[in-house]
């Protein structure tokens, strides 16, 4: 199993839960939608499968490595190594361009391929702005460069938060078409925090946040 | 990794040029003034160290007399009993109205000099014999030797690379005959090597004090305190421009939250990029460094001279008015670059680190009101530490730490104080748009409080300084008008010449006051005692600052003596107390008079007493003349024609003021530089802080204009609130800025040169600054302001739909 979530537990800071005991499992190559409303705690379960925070009980096992334990180095490699990372706010870097933001993942990772990421920008559409700044493109440019750069390194799993968010429809359809099959020819499992059950609805599969617990 | 990371944490700057070039600027600014003092000092102290060296001073054990001279038989006694001793005279001779200092030495058993060395490797070296025999030689630097150059009555000059300035050397019986000073010895050096078996010196001259190399004082203890004066003014500067340096640092590192944030969700450890961000700061402190270095060594160039010359003057220290560049010096700027560019960023960085993963990628960490309210309280605990140190610690060091905490103290308190100003100013506003104005200059506080901070302390420095220049030049005027109150004075080139034109001037003129004084010895240092005849001149005129009653009277009729202030703090005597002046004659002090600008104790007798406490002390060759102002002018010309004097011979009152008053405005020069440069780095510090954060005014101002205000209107509203906000700096300024001149008048100076000064108030100064600050902020404004005023409205819109 690639993503193991195990009667996990998360408390924020002034002791409100906002995760009581969630269970999931994710097997490579499998797309899964986590749905729920706003504050049930999405985003939260996600950025503890992206290693970005702390749980407080339970366990998460990524690619066989149990979380619980590990520190910011061990953490930090994980996110390089197994997973990428594909945000609602795009977070491209504003300093570097289309190519160098596309590549920056990759590097880090060392898992630099510039074949690789020369057809990811043409298959995305960006082949004409690689030279541009993101301040430069649309929503949909700069997230469609955010899924270029997370799938740099072809990662084993990609967790993706709430990506069409901030886009409108057209935009939107055509980022989650490129999400979609770019997971698929690539055989990468996707995690997707998303409120829209049209697009959970294209995923496998779909697990449903409330009160702190999937039902 | 490491090379992606690097790029990108660089990309930063590539887009944000401006904020790269502060940042460059403020380490540059700063380590640029800290270096030029450094190289002045450095150069100074290099200097007296070379001297000593050129004239084997501070090497040997020394043997003086405390109550003047050492008398020629007791030399002999010395000798004859196996001491190896070379004997010195010192004098200062005047030589076309220039102090030239004289050092004559016995050649023979004098340590090697490297003088008179060079004079023997040279390719036409003297006649060893021509040195020690009549009409001896004189060794001098190149530069000294043109003065000499025509005059009469001197010895043939050799020229010395291996010598200090103003100097001359020679042998003593040379130095004998220049000085008028026969017999007499200043000095004796005991030579290593002595033999066994000599009687010790409290038997053969129970008189004479030993006193080893390191009690002996030296030009650099001497002038320590000018030395401190200037690092404690190049170390302010060097704070203002860290200012600068905290301001960009912390907003490029607010700016940088979100690139931070992203690489660590890709992956790059925190502790890594934390090593990174400081390399880089590192590397950017030592390109700043260098820029800094080159600006310091131009500048310390351009005032070294005028530094050189108040050193000479105020304590005859031998410095060369030329800099020479010291990898010590280039080290100890690139240290001080780094290290005060790191103290600068120490706290942004350390936010940085212990920022959370999901923390936010906005810009509220940077300067928030929570900070302002921890800054205050240590400005507070800082100003309690001032008074604390105040009441309880004295020194030089101690007047300086109070003056740190003093004003670090009230910077850290500025931004609680001007926000609590605003505060109540804005309750008084009248109308939305100046309801919205003081609100959002209480909103903006954070973002300029550090370059406002700035200001205050050069404003503070300028007043404090400003306030202590011009009540030292009041003082020192007022002083001058007393202690020159001859109409005329005169110099004789000998004790016969000066018996022909007394006897000449006698029934011309009022009154004739022979200027007449010996050096003794006193455990605070040299003393200088002078002989005064009885005249009404003295009583009405001479600046007493405490006296018991009848003191002149007391003083003519041999009872007791007066002190100058340096002699008087320096020793703790005062009237009523007794000063020591031989082993065998003390006297009652009768009063303590200033005397400004002089390092030295000095003490006044009547001219009877002189001659009963130092009977060696030569004759008068110089005199005061008093006799109506308006017969000045033609009785000098008198003088000169009857007894062939040359022009410097003769000097009117208001020519030697003059002389005075240059020399005094020549010891500002480099304090008055350093006080505008200073200012000028807190002007740029606004300008600074007001172009990179005028890209996060468009939130602001973006609502405000689509309310329907003019983005002109706005941008006059923008150069009003820096207008406000510097005029309530520069208030706040005033108080702090006069605590700062009282505490340099009342303790620094009273510590450092051994006098005190009364505090004048300069109001026309403080309205000149005050117009001047505003010009500054009106002139940093200026620039976003027309900024504010061309942006197409595309940019304001753009704020809305980032909101969206």
């Amino acid at each position: 199993m690639l993503l193991t979530i195990d009667h996990v537990q998360k408390t924020y800071p002034g002791g409100r839960p906002v995760l009581k005991d969630v269970s999931l499992v994710l097997d490579h190559g499998q797309t899964l939608a986590l749905t729920g409303e706003s504050g049930s705690g999405k985003s939260t379960l996600l950025h503890l499968a992206a290693a970005l925070d702390g749980f407080d009980g339970g366990e998460i096992t990524l690619d066989g490595t149990p979380l619980s334990g590990l520190e910011d180095a061990g953490r930090a490699a994980l996110r390089r190594q197994t997973l990428s990372l594909v945000f609602q706010q795009f977070n491209l870097i504003p300093s570097l361009t289309v190519a160098q933001n596309l590549s920056i993942h990759a590097q880090i990772a060392g898992r630099h391929d510039p074949e690789w990421e020369a057809h990811l920008a043409q298959h995305l559409g960006l082949g004409d702005l690689l030279d541009r700044f993101p301040e430069n493109l649309s929503g949909g440019q700069q997230q469609r460069v955010a899924i270029g750069r997370a799938m740099a390194t072809r990662p084993a799993l990609l967790l993706a938060d709430e990506p069409t968010g901030n886009l409108d429809e057209t935009a939107s359809a055509t980022v989650l078409d490129l999400m979609l099959g770019l997971v698929a020819d690539t055989g990468t499992a996707l995690l997707l925090v998303t409120h829209s059950l049209d697009i959970a609805a294209r995923l496998d599969r779909r697990a449903h946040l409330s009160g702190g617990q999937v039902t | 990794m490491t090379a992606t990371v690097i790029r990108t944490l660089l990309s930063h700057w590539r887009s944000h040029r401006l904020q790269l070039i502060t940042l460059l600027t403020g380490i540059a600014l700063a380590t640029g003034l800290w270096s030029a003092v450094q190289a002045i000092n450095t150069e100074a102290r290099a200097s007296y160290a070379r001297a000593s060296a050129q004239l084997a001073l501070g090497q040997f054990d020394e043997i003086q007399n405390s109550d003047g001279f050492i008398p020629i038989e007791t030399y002999v006694a010395l000798r004859r009993d196996g001491w190896q001793v070379a004997a010195v005279l010192d004098g200062t001779l005047r030589i076309k109205g220039r102090s030239v200092r004289i050092m004559g030495v016995d050649m023979v058993s004098y340590p090697a000099l490297p003088a008179v060395t060079e004079a023997e490797q040279s390719q036409a070296p003297p006649d060893p014999a021509d040195i020690l025999t009549d009409p001896g030689r004189l060794l001098m630097t190149a530069d000294l030797a043109m003065l000499f150059d025509g005059a009469e009555g001197f010895p043939p000059v050799l020229t010395s690379t291996a010598l200090p300035p103003d100097l001359v050397l020679t042998d003593i019986g040379v130095a004998e005959r220049l000085l008028d000073r026969p017999g007499q010895i200043s000095r004796l050096v005991i030579l290593p090597d002595q033999p066994q078996g000599r009687t010790p010196l409290a038997d053969l001259a129970p008189e004479l004090l030993r006193s080893s190399p390191s009690a002996q004082t030296d030009t650099a203890q001497l002038t320590d305190s000018f030395h401190l004066n200037l690092a404690a003014f190049g170390l302010l500067s060097f704070a203002v421009g860290l200012f600068i340096v905290h301001g960009t640092v912390g907003l490029a590192f607010a700016q940088r939250r979100g690139i931070i944030r992203t690489l660590r969700a890709l992956g790059v450890p925190m502790h890594r990029l934390i090593w990174l961000i400081l390399t880089e700061l590192v590397l950017l402190a030592l390109i700043g460094g260098l820029i800094g270095l080159l600006i310091g060594f131009f500048l310390a160039g351009a005032l070294l001279p005028d530094v050189a010359a108040t050193l000479r003057g105020l304590y005859g220290a031998p410095v060369e008015g030329q800099l020479s560049l010291r990898p010590a010096w280039v080290a100890s700027g690139l240290a001080m670059a780094v290290g005060g560019t790191l103290a600068a960023s120490g706290h942004a960085l350390w936010k940085l680190s212990q920022m959370p993963l999901l923390s936010g990628a906005g810009l509220q960490a940077w300067g928030n009101a929570a900070a302002h309210r921890v800054m205050g309280g240590v400005g507070l605990l800082l100003l309690v530490g001032a008074g604390l140190i105040y009441l309880s610690a004295q020194g030089l060091l101690a007047g300086f730490a109070m003056l740190g905490a003093l004003l670090t103290g009230a910077a850290l308190l500025l931004p609680l104080v001007l926000s609590a100003l605003l505060a109540v100013l804005g309750r008084h506003a009248k109308g939305p748009i100046s309801t919205w104005v003081w609100a959002d200059m209480r909103a903006q506080l954070p973002g300029l409080s550090l370059a406002l901070m700035a200001l205050l302390l050069a404003l503070a420095a300028n007043i404090g300084v400003g306030t202590m220049v011009s009540s030292f030049r009041l003082t020192f005027l007022g002083w001058l008008d007393q202690r020159l109150t001859s109409e005329l004075y005169f110099s004789a080139e000998d004790a016969e010449q000066a018996a022909l034109i007394t006897d000449w001037l006698n029934p011309q003129v009022d009154a004739i006051l022979p200027i007449r004084n010996t050096e003794l010895s006193h455990e605070t240092g040299p003393l200088f005692l002078y002989g005064v005849v009885d005249d009404q001149t003295y009583r009405e005129k001479w600046p007493l600052i405490a006296r018991s009653p009848d003191a002149w009277d007391r003083v003519m009729q041999g009872e007791a003596i007066l002190i100058n202030e340096q002699l008087a703090r320096r020793a703790d005597l005062w009237p009523g107390d007794i000063l020591h002046l031989t082993s065998l004659q003390s006297r009652v002090i009768a009063g303590v008079y200033s005397d400004y600008g002089n390092p030295t104790g000095q003490a006044i007798v009547s001219m009877r007493q002189l001659d009963v406490l130092a009977p060696d002390t030569p004759p008068a060759l110089r005199f005061g003349i008093r006799l109506p102002e308006v017969r000045a002018a033609e009785m000098a010309q008198k003088l000169r024609d009857q007894f062939d004097l040359p022009t410097q011979a003769v000097i009117r009152q208001h020519a030697l003021k003059a002389q005075s008053v240059a020399i005094f405005e020549k010891t500002f020069v480099v304090t008055s530089a350093l006080n505008v440069l200073t200012l000028g780095v807190a002007g740029f510090a606004i300008l600074t802080s007001l172009l990179t954060l005028w890209t996060q005014r468009l939130p602001q101002v973006a609502p405000v204009w689509a309310l329907g205000l003019t983005r002109r209107h706005l941008a006059g509203l923008e150069l009003l609130r820096s207008l406000l906000l510097a005029a309530l700096t520069a208030v706040l300024a005033l108080p702090l800025g006069l605590i700062l001149a009282w505490v340099l008048l009342a303790v620094i100076n009273v510590q450092a040169f051994g006098w005190r000064l009364p505090m004048f108030l300069f109001p026309g100064d403080w309205l000149r600054l005050f117009a001047l600050t505003l010009v500054a902020a009106a002139l940093a404004a200026a620039l976003p302001a027309l900024r504010l005023m061309r942006l197409p409205p595309v940019h304001l819109l753009r704020v809305f739909a980032n909101e969206r």
